[in-house]
This record gives structure tokens, C-alpha cells and sequence, in this order.
């Protein structure tokens, strides 16, 4: 296997026996990178030289072994979202609005990978602001699934995700506001992560939808998400909604043996029309898998889930409409100023300018929402079936430990089948967005491929907290079967080094 | 229930969002279309449930007024479109 296609604690073991560097490391997935990225798309900016550098501070800190070190992720190179800033990287969020933005500090979670030794390649591609399942929004390009060049990688995390799938990273971070992390990963068959609210500072992600937000990683196994959790986790004084709550030994939490005593439910409004064939025989495949492991399977009901898309469509553009107010020309970013017309017009003419369609249209939707005599009849009213929507888990996980279901309901899409229609678009992640709604945690695995050969991913969702148990019962099934083993073959066409950059 | 074109174009203004012709159009159809969608959830009954803001438990979290380090004016000008005596440079707010 080549080098670039290891996980992160395959690479690392041979970095501990001294059996390769992470300057052989990165090197390896930098050439991959000129392999691929031309036909894959995945990065906004890349950072070969920053990255080399990064990886020789590494090898030197294990030469020392200071402070006996023993970092799992010591020299391993991983990519960012382009909505997590990075000291002295562009952040440009995937929109013109932000195209000359470079951040003067590092996100906390950038922070603590870079603590413990982390090498970053690079930013990569995203729909504007986070906003979007395919990555057509971003104002660059569109980010291609390695499975097949011709179908979207999902989003918004599209870049992470399918830049994990190609070899092109170890692990990513990613975000996600109503599946952005969950539906990538599913679409490009790896593993993505999204920890229950308050688990993940989001000190330096520019903010969408802040009381959905949470940065989760993306990578090629369920260990080794649960490895880059277990970093980026953890209270932070700069995020007031980060909870003090001490982080559980997630890489510990996987040595359990088989799923005796677990009780996995089925949610019956997961299997309903819409939903791709092979998708939900997949699903209801992995389901048995669990049983043959131990688990008791039983049915639930989670009653408000078709609520959760409305819900989802009133909330999350309404909070950004509101974080998106600071996008003025003032302090940072796109600025068309307009003379004549004034402070106002200016305003009016840098927005209008600096946003691409579908951020125009959330931030009118929640503009809308928020307006006054809608104010009771949207915006209220989807709070309220939000409380409705948690009552559900709440309930739900009185009687089970973790609920399994569909991540999406389809494999990838074709790159325009959806991009006129928002509302078909937003129903790809109508599977995804409650778990943001309640915030609980939920995991993406590869379950399966449909007959064009396309992954399948198996949703688990947990309680809020109650991350240990869901990395432990999606290791064990990821464990007893082989799908998250299997590679795309991209096909390589080498670029030179400055068209990349 | 569809927005009429003075409703959209109200919203833009209230948002700061110049928009072309073509824009207003489509966003006239769209936003009426998901807004229509938005509608089932008129069929949920309500009348007892507080609505969720927040999940976490964490209400006014608050810390010591002390005053610390900050960022440098450099840095914090650094990605300022115009700069005017190592200030923020804005237009007239008051002609």
C-alpha cells in the first residue's frame, strides 16, 4: 500500500519504530497531491512549504522526545476547512467577500493540533460560508468525488472529505451546521464526526449558524477520528458555549470487545421513499451486522423528524443572517464603495457583490424570519418544534443507547443535478440536520457501495455527550466488516507545483 | 402564500443587499416556495412548548474584567480595505 493511503495510526506506528519520518510522510501525500488535486479539486490553498517545515519541527521533537513524547498525531499531515482560520493562511470561507482575508491567529482547535505536532497541508474547498451539500456554492470551484469525477463530494465539507478519500490528507477538520460534516463523508466514503454541541470550541470558525456550529473531524478510520476528537475537544475559556466538561479517553473507549449489552434502535422515519434502495438494504445490512455482534436491536420513533427540514431552513438562516451582518467593508474583506451614494449604498454594493446566490438567499430567509410580524410565525414557531424535535431523542434514548439509520439518502449526486433547485438540494441532508437540532453527537462509517460503485454511509447518533459509546459501537461494526478498506482510483495527471498553489 | 416583488425588495433593504432584477425575481420564487414548505410546520401543536434557543445547560457565562494583552493595531489593520490614521477608515455616517 502506498504510503499516502495509510491511516493515521498505521503511519504512526511506523514513525515510533523509526521506520519513516514525517518529512517522508508528507512528502508522500504532497506528491499525491500533484497527482490528483487537478482532477479532484479538493484545496483552496495549499501550503507545501509551510507544511515541510512543519514536518521537520516534528521529526526534530522526536528525535528530542521531549517530554517523553508520544503524541499519536506527532508529524501527521491533515487538512483544514477553509472556514477554520490558521494564522497567516487565507481564509476565504469559499466566497469573493473573503478572498484577501488572511487571519492574524489560529482557531482552537488548529491550536491544539498544531500542539501536538500536527503538520497542516492546507484549506480546503467549502460552500460559501459553510452553506450547501455539494461545494457548488463556493465561489471558486467545485470540488470533485474521487469515486467518480463527474458527481459532488457533498458539503459543505466536500474539500476535507474527499481530499481524505484521495489520499490527499490523513484527516481533516471539517464542520458541521446540519450534516456538513456527516453527508461528505458518507458521499465520499470515509468517516466523519460530528460531536455533540459544546464539545469543540469554535474559537476562530467564522460563524454560520452559531447555536448549530460544531467543527468535527473527518479521517479513514473510526480510530482515527476518534484520535483527532479526543485533541480538539475540551473546554475553552474563548468559547463561551464550549462545555466544561472534562474529555473521556475516546482511543480507550474502542477497546471494548463486541456490541453485548448495547442497544441500538431503528428509527422506522428513516426508511421512508426517497430513500435510494441500496442505500436503506445497505443500512438495514449493517443493522445485522450489529446483532450478529451482540447488539439488541429494537425500533423507535423519532416522530418530528420530517419537521426537522422546515425547522432546520428557518433556524439556521436566521442566526445567519445575523452573523453575516458583519460582512459590512469595514474591518476586513470585500469593500465597493460607492462614492455618491454613501455609507448605506456601500454597505448594499459591497454585500451584494461579496455573496453568491445561495447566501444571498439564506440571508434573506432568515432576514425574512426574523422580520417583525413574521417574527412569531417562523422563527418562534421552529424553536418551539426544535424543543419538540430534542423531546424525541430525549425520549428515544431512554430506550436505546444509539439510533442507526441512513447518513444521506442517496449516494453522490451529479455535479449540477441539483444546483437550481434549493429545496431538492436541501433535502440531502434531511437526514442529518436533527441531530444539530438536538446537539447530540452522530458519526458517519462506510457501510456499503451502490451498484455504481458509490459509498454508502450508516449514520449513528448518540446522546449529547455520549461520544464513547458511539465511536466504540461504529469501531466495532467498522472492525467486523471491510468497506472503510476500500480506495477510490483516482486517476493521476500530474500538474506542475505553481499551478496548485 | 407567494411574496410579492415590494416584499422581496423590502427584505433586501432590510439585509443591505443590492440586488439585480434577475435576483429579485428568482429569489420572489424561491424563498415563496420554501416558505411554503415551511408552512406544515403551521400543524404542529405548540400551544405548551417553550422554544430551544440553546441545548446547553450553560446560561451567562462570565469571567474576570481584567484587562490583558490584546492584538497590535497592525495586526488588527492588516485586512482593512482602508486605513486612515491607523484607524478603520468609514464613510460619512451623519451627512
Amino acid at each position: 500500500m502506498a504510503l499516502y493511503d495509510l491511516t493515521i495510526h498505521e503511519a504512526t506506528d511506523l514513525m515510533r519504530r523509526g521506520d519513516l519520518s514525517s518529512v517522508e510522510l508528507t512528502q508522500a501525500v504532497l506528491d499525491r497531491i500533484v497527482d490528483v488535486e487537478n482532477q479532484v479539486q479538493a484545496y483552496l490553498t495549499l501550503a507545501p512549504e509551510l507544511a515541510m517545515e512543519q514536518a521537520r519541527e516534528a521529526d526534530a521533537r522526536r528525535a528530542r522526545r521531549a517530554d517523553g513524547e508520544d503524541s499519536p498525531l506527532l508529524g501527521v499531515p491533515l487538512a483544514i476547512k477553509d472556514v477554520l482560520c490558521v494564522e497567516g493562511l487565507p481564509c476565504t470561507c469559499g466566497s469573493r467577500s473573503l478572498e484577501d482575508f488572511t487571519p492574524p491567529y489560529s482557531a482552537t482547535a488548529v491550536v491544539r493540533l498544531r500542539a501536538v505536532g500536527c503538520v497542516i497541508l492546507g484549506k480546503t474547498n467549502t460552500d460559501e460560508f459553510a452553506m450547501g451539500s455539494s461545494t457548488e456554492n463556493s465561489a471558486f470551484f467545485t470540488t470533485h468525488n474521487p469515486w467518480d469525477l463527474t458527481r459532488v463530494p457533498g458539503g459543505s465539507s466536500g474539500g476535507s472529505a474527499a481530499a481524505v478519500a484521495s489520499g490527499m490528507a490523513f484527516g481533516a477538520l471539517g464542520t458541521d451546521t446540519g450534516g456538513s460534516v456527516r453527508q461528505p463523508a458518507s458521499l465520499c466514503g470515509v468517516v466523519g464526526v460530528k460531536a455533540s454541541y459544546g464539545r469543540v470550541s469554535r474559537y476562530g470558525l467564522v460563524a454560520f449558524a452559531s447555536s448549530l456550529d460544531q467543527i468535527g473531524p473527518l479521517a479513514r478510520d473510526v480510530r482515527d477520528a476518534a484520535t483527532l476528537l479526543s485533541v480538539i475537544a475540551g473546554h475553552d475559556p474563548r468559547d463561551s458555549t464550549s462545555m466544561p466538561a472534562p474529555v473521556p479517553d475516546y482511543v480507550g473507549a474502542l477497546k471494548a470487545q463486541g456490541l453485548n449489552g448495547i442497544r441500538v434502535g431503528v428509527p422506522r422515519e428513516y426508511f421512508v421513499s426517497g430513500v435510494q434502495p441500496e442505500v436503506a438494504e445497505a443500512v438495514h445490512a449493517a443493522i445485522e451486522v450489529m446483532r450478529g455482534l451482540g447488539a439488541q436491536v429494537q425500533e423507535v420513533s423519532l416522530p418530528h423528524t420530517e419537521d426537522s427540514l422546515p425547522v432546520y431552513y428557518i433556524i439556521a438562516p436566521a442566526e445567519a443572517s445575523a452573523n453575516l451582518a458583519r460582512y459590512d467593508g469595514v474591518r476586513y474583506g470585500l469593500r465597493v464603495e460607492s462614492p455618491e451614494g454613501g455609507m448605506w449604498e456601500t454597505y448594499r454594493q459591497t454585500r451584494g457583490a461579496g455573496f453568491g446566490s445561495e447566501v444571498k438567499r439564506r440571508i434573506m430567509l432568515g432576514t425574512y424570519a426574523l422580520s417583525a410580524g413574521y417574527y412569531d410565525a417562523y422563527y418562534l414557531k421552529a424553536q418551539q418544534v426544535r424543543t419538540l424535535i430534542k423531546a424525541d431523542f430525549d425520549a428515544a434514548f431512554r430506550e436505546v443507547d444509539v439510533v442507526a439509520c441512513p447518513t444521506a439518502p442517496t449516494t453522490a449526486f451529479k455535479i449540477g443535478e441539483k444546483a437550481d433547485d434549493p429545496l431538492q438540494m436541501y433535502l440531502s441532508d434531511v437526514f442529518t440536520l436533527s441531530c444539530n437540532l438536538a446537539g447530540i453527537c452522530g458519526i458517519s462509517l462506510p457501510c456499503g457501495f451502490d451498484n455504481n460503485g458509490l459509498p454508502i454511509g450508516l449514520q449513528i447518533m448518540g446522546p449529547a455527550f455520549g461520544e464513547e459509546t458511539l465511536l466504540r459501537v461504529a469501531h466495532t461494526y467498522e472492525q467486523a466488516t471491510e468497506w472503510h478498506t476500500r480506495k477510490p482510483q483516482v486517476p493521476v495527471e500530474q500538474v506542475s507545483g505553481e499551478e496548485i498553489t | 402564500m407567494k411574496l410579492s416583488l415590494a416584499q422581496v425588495e423590502h427584505i433586501a433593504e432590510l439585509a443591505r443587499l443590492s440586488l439585480t432584477d434577475e435576483e429579485k425575481t428568482r429569489y420572489q420564487e424561491q424563498l415563496s416556495a420554501i416558505l411554503d414548505y415551511a408552512e406544515k410546520l403551521q400543524a404542529v401543536d405548540t400551544s405548551a412548548i417553550p422554544p430551544t434557543a440553546t441545548v446547553l445547560p450553560l446560561r451567562n457565562v462570565m469571567r474576570a474584567d481584567e484587562p490583558r494583552d490584546s492584538m497590535s493595531r497592525e495586526d488588527v489593520l492588516a485586512n482593512a480595505p482602508q486605513v486612515k490614521a491607523d484607524s478603520f477608515r468609514v464613510q460619512a455616517v451623519l451627512e
